[in-house]
Parts: structure tokens; C-alpha cells; sequence
């Protein structure tokens, strides 16, 4: 039996627009911004950490001072409001107000730089071995484990030893173990999302697999990378935080907030603020970035829908 | 059982292992320079024990092997910086520090991270479950090396209470700090990890059961709500055992412990190679091994996993 085909009922011009009933469009994002604007944590988090990066990326200019020029008269100065140094000085003199903007620079920039590799190579790797499945998921997914159960600190570390610490070296090493669990959700993400009728459309239709995961899976699964996202950049931070502490990061005269605080616990006793501002502005972007992860993940949490 | 305890040995950790194994030692061979050549300085007794050590005349798979067959033995070779010394040595001094530190914090870390979570869910939405759930959201962010020289300078500078250094054969009251850093972040993740989970069991219809029947609350959380809400704090103690190791680093720096990530760091730092090769070797088993061991009790324990 063939079933009549239902004509698709004409737009009745005028009406919607009379009742005032005109259908707002509420996609996901329009929902998700509404969501995470009520999250009083969330919002005043972007606000300072937008001031931080501001601070970081303009703020030195405010200053009179430059990153690795010492002050021979002021070795471990106090802060002051008044004098000429507001963080005060660390052990050779130099400016703390303006090494710890410079060191949040290049923190910032771990982290993002650090969490951009990871999104673009996680989203990618897990999206294909989702998408294709079969043997080159489970090939790809037991190459994933092995490098997931590698100890990838020390490795990083061992990489600096022989080859010198380098600021890209950092980057990359980084990047390249970090994309691991983004990997994971991403292709946890597109298997529930093949089955789903679109993508069987785009089949028939003759979309290639690639364009596929570029139009159909990659934004549609953009919401928990989003979050992840957030989430990555403060583990980032940490990841360079922790090696310069070390001494194994940045180098003089270069710095970033682990090699501050690295400073910083030398002249403890001496000297704490040298600990305090650094410590600080890390901690606070951390908070940051964890709040705004979480008002994220509650804004765009598909079971929350 | 028996199978999954083989193939989570024989087809993933041994593989990784071979894997961590093969791409240090090619690495050692991509170093610029070679670590072997004249770029560091190196005494001529330590420089002849290398040569022969690394079977520098051989050709490359004997070498790859001879390498392996040392690993096997557990041969690290010399040390670079300590020239009558071999990276054995040194390990074996260090070792029994550090695993008293990391296992200390790991215990304190279990106890405290589940007692304070099924606190947290058996009182959830009161004060105590929001002061809880607050430590642990400030412990979950803040660094341990941030931790390390505030504590420092609070509980050793100006209270004097506590030494801020050192470690003199592992007396108590040397190792307070260095614990009490080693562990927050672990107490507050496992804290928040029980307390999740907890909520979740306690919601479930056996414990609605439970109460049905008149069991007291105390009883029902012992004998039927701990067991399910354990599953993913076991599963977790994998990656918190590695972190540990790793946080060590910062605290033995810091705290001036001599352990192995002392140890590690001050090789890192005078490029002493067969040191961090060897040490990079050590703690890579060794966390592979204990994270296959957490997931086959992960399996004795949850028959879900088993079957696959």
C-alpha cells in the first residue's frame, strides 16, 4: 500500500508574527550562554581572568621597569604602592611586578598553545577512530593506552635532559601527550552520534567519511570538547608550572609563574612576597579556568537537557 | 579470570613495557652529540665503563639486546656524575625513602579522601557536606608547589613547630609536611570522587531495601553501600599512585629528601643520562605494574569488567 504523501502545510504569512508566536530558534548554544550567564561562579571567573590576561598581555607597559634589567639599589625590595617597585624585587633587583605579567605570558601561552594541540589532535584522532570503527578503532585505541600508561612526566623530562630545555620543546611535549583523553571522549562522542539518522543521510547522499566527521561529528560533539577544553588549559599550566619549578622549563632570563615560585621558595624567609604574587595570580587563573569549566559543562551537558 | 589477569599482562603491560624500553634506548641514540661523546665532561674510568657498558663496539641489535639483557638483571650501569658509584647504588639508597613517603601519603590519602566523601554524601546539601566539598574543590586546584613553600613558612618560619628540611633518617616529625603535601590533592580528588558515587549507591533500590527491612544506617553504608561506591575510587588509585610518585619530585626538592626524585631531578639538571634513563625505566614499571595490578582487582572485584 502506498501511503498518500501529506502535503507540507503553507506558512500562514502574517500570523506568527501577529500572535507574537514567531518560533525563536533556541539552538543549544542560545540555551548554553542563558545557562552559564546564571552562574554567578562562572561569570565573575571569566571577568578576572579576563582582567589577568589583560594585566598579562598590556600591563607591563605600566610599568617603568623592564623584565631582566636588575636594580642594583633595590635587591629583594618589599612591595610598595608608593616606590617604583609594587611587587617589590627579587634576589638580582629585578622587577617582580613586571616578571610576573611576563611569566603569566608565557604561562597563558603554554597553556592555550598546549590545549589547542591537544583539542585539534584529540578531536581529529578520536573522531576517525570512532567514525571508522572495527579493526582501526581498535588499533588506534590500543595505541592510545599504550601511550596513556607511559610515564609521560619523566619521559618529558628525559627529553629535556638530552636535548636541552627548549621553550617548543615544552610545546610539544606537552601537546602531544595531552590530546589523550580528549581522544577518548571525542570518540565516545561519535559513536553515539553515527547511529543518529543525519549522519545515515549524509551516507546516502555520498558524503565522504572525512567530510562527514568534519560537518556532521566534529560540532556536534564541539560542546564537550568545549568544556574539556576549558579543563585542559589549567592542567596545562600546571604541566609548565611544575617543570620550571623544577628548573626543567623556561630558562633565565625568560621566566613563567613555576620558575617565579621556584625563586620565590629560595628566599622564603627573606623575602615571601617573592612567592605570594606569582603564587597568587597562578592560583587564581586556576580557580578560574575550573569555575568556567564548570559552568560550561553544567551549561552544555547534554543529559542535563 | 585467569584470562583477563593474562591478557592485561601479557597483551598490555608487557607490550608497554617493551615499548618504554625500546623508544629510551633509541633515544639515547638520537641525543645530539650522542650522550656518549665528548660534550659533557666525562672521567676517563666512567667514560671506559660506559664504553664497555653500552657495547659501544657492537654492532646496533646486539646492543638493543645486550641492553635488554641488563634491564632483565636490573643493571643500570654507572653513574655520570658519581664516578664510583653505579645508578644501581644510588637507586637502592634512595628507594626505601621514597616508599616510605609515597606510601605514608597513598594510606593517609584513602583513609581520609573516603572518610571525608561518605561524611560528605551521608550529610549531603548540610554545612558539613558544603565545608567539605569546599576544602576539596580548593585542594583539587591548588599546586603542590605552591602548597609545599606556604606550609613551609607557616607551620617551620613563623610557628617553628616543624622542621622545613631534611630528612634525617625519616623521623616523624620530618616527614609531616612533606605527607601532608605529598597527599592534600589526593584526599580532596578521592573525596569527591566517594562522595559522588556514594550519592549514587545510597539512591539505589538495594539500600532502599535496606532501610525498608529497618537496618540502621551505620550497618546498611558498612555492609552494602561501601562496596559498589569503592568501584571508581579503585579505579582511580592507578593514576593517584603515579601522581604521587610524580608530586614526589616537587616534594623531596623542596623539602630536601633524599629520595628518588631528588634523585631524578638533580640528574635531569647535570645531565647525568644513565641516571634519568634508568630512574625514567624504574618508575615507568612501575607504574605500569601497579596500574595493571589496580585493574585486575578491579576485575576480581566488579565481574562486569571480566567479560568484554
Amino acid at each position: 500500500m502506498i501511503t498518500p504523501r501529506v502535503p507540507l502545510l503553507p506558512p500562514l504569512p502574517g500570523l506568527d508574527e501577529d500572535l507574537g508566536l514567531a518560533l525563536q530558534g533556541r539552538g543549544l548554544w542560545t540555551d548554553a550562554r542563558r545557562r552559564f550567564l546564571r552562574n554567578r561562579a562562572a561569570v565573575a571567573s571569566l571577568f578576572v581572568l579576563g582582567l589577568i590576561v589583560l594585566l598579562c598581555v598590556a600591563g607591563s607597559a605600566l610599568s617603568p621597569n623592564i623584565f631582566d634589567e636588575p636594580d642594583f639599589a633595590a635587591m629583594h625590595a618589599p612591595p610598595s604602592l608608593a616606590g617604583q617597585h609594587w611587587f617589590g624585587t627579587d634576589n638580582l633587583g629585578r622587577d617582580l611586578f613586571v616578571r610576573t605579567l611576563l611569566g603569566g605570558r608565557i604561562s597563558l601561552m603554554v597553556g592555550a598553545l598546549g590545549a589547542t594541540v591537544a583539542v585539534l589532535i584529540g578531536t581529529l584522532y578520536g573522531a576517525t577512530a570512532g567514525f571508522v570503527g572495527g579493526k582501526t578503532d581498535s588499533v588506534m585505541m590500543r595505541f592510545l593506552e599504550i601511550l596513556a600508561s607511559f610515564p609521560v612526566m619523566f619521559l618529558v623530562i628525559l627529553l629535556m635532559t638530552f636535548f636541552g630545555r627548549e621553550l617548543w620543546l615544552i610545546f610539544v611535549a606537552i601537546g602531544a601527550v595531552s590530546w589523550l583523553d580528549m581522544a577518548r571522549i571525542v570518540r565516545g562522542q561519535t559513536l553515539s552520534l553515527k547511529r543518529k539518522e543525519f549522519v545515515e543521510v549524509a551516507q546516502v547522499c555520498g558524503v565522504s567519511s572525512f567530510g562527514i566527521i568534519r560537518r556532521h561529528i566534529v560540532p556536534n560533539a564541539l560542546g564537550i570538547v568545549a568544556v574539556y577544553a576549558t579543563l585542559l588549559v589549567p592542567s596545562m599550566i600546571l604541566f609548565e608550572s611544575f617543570l620550571s619549578y623544577l628548573g626543567l622549563g623556561v630558562q633565565e632570563p625568560m621566566t613563567s609563574w613555576g620558575a617565579l615560585l621556584e625563586q620565590g621558595a629560595k628566599s622564603l624567609e627573606a623575602a615571601p612576597w617573592e612567592l605570594a604574587f606569582p603564587a597568587g595570580f597562578l592560583v587564581t587563573t586556576l580557580f578560574c579556568f575550573n569555575f568556567i569549566g564548570d559552568g560550561l559543562r553544567d551549561a552544555l551537558d547534554p543529559k542535563d537537557r | 579470570m585467569l584470562k583477563f589477569i593474562l591478557r592485561r599482562i601479557l597483551l598490555e603491560a608487557l607490550p608497554t613495557l617493551l615499548i618504554l624500553v625500546t623508544v629510551t634506548f633509541f633515544l639515547i641514540r638520537l641525543a645530539p652529540g650522542g650522550p656518549f661523546s665528548a660534550e659533557i665532561d666525562v672521567p676517563p674510568e666512567v667514560k671506559a665503563a660506559i664504553e664497555a657498558k653500552y657495547r659501544l663496539d657492537q654492532s646496533l641489535p646486539a646492543q638493543y639486546f645486550g641492553y635488554l639483557a641488563d634491564l632483565t638483571r636490573g643493571d643500570f650501569g654507572p653513574s655520570f656524575k658519581y664516578k664510583d658509584f653505579t645508578v644501581n647504588d644510588l637507586v637502592n639508597k634512595a628507594m626505601p625513602v621514597s616508599f616510605r613517603l609515597g606510601v605514608t601519603a597513598f594510606i593517609i590519602a584513602v583513609i581520609l579522601g573516603v572518610g571525608a566523601g561518605v561524611t560528605a554524601a551521608l550529610r549531603q546539601n548540610t554545612w558539613i557536606d558544603y565545608s567539605v566539598m569546599g576544602v576539596a574543590m580548593i585542594g583539587v586546584v591548588l599546586p603542590n608547589f605552591v602548597l609545599a613553600p606556604v606550609l613551609a613558612l607557616i607551620f617551620a618560619i613563623w610557628l617553628k613547630l616543624l622542621p622545613a628540611g631534611g630528612w634525617d633518617g625519616g623521623r616523624a616529625i620530618y616527614m609531616v609536611l612533606p605527607v601532608a603535601v605529598l597527599c592534600q590533592h589526593y584526599i580532596s580528588v578521592i573525596a569527591r570522587i566517594t562522595r559522588g558515587s556514594m550519592i549514587e549507591v545510597l539512591g539505589s533500590p538495594f539500600i532502599r531495601t535496606a532501610r525498608a527491612k529497618g537496618l540502621p544506617m551505620r550497618y546498611i553504608v558498612r555492609r552494602h553501600a561501601l562496596k559498589p561506591a569503592m568501584l571508581p575510587v579503585i579505579s582511580y588509585l592507578g593514576p593517584a599512585f603515579v601522581g604521587i610518585i610524580t608530586g614526589s619530585v616537587v616534594v623531596e626538592t623542596f623539602f630536601g629528601i633524599p629520595g628518588i626524585g631528588q634523585l631524578f631531578v638533580n640528574g635531569a639538571l647535570n645531565r647525568d643520562y644513565p641516571m634519568v634513563l634508568g630512574l625514567t625505566i624504574l618508575i615507568g614499571t612501575l607504574m605500569i605494574v601497579f596500574n595493571a595490578i589496580v585493574d585486575i582487582v578491579y576485575g576480581l572485584i566488579d565481574p562486569r569488567i571480566r567479560i568484554k
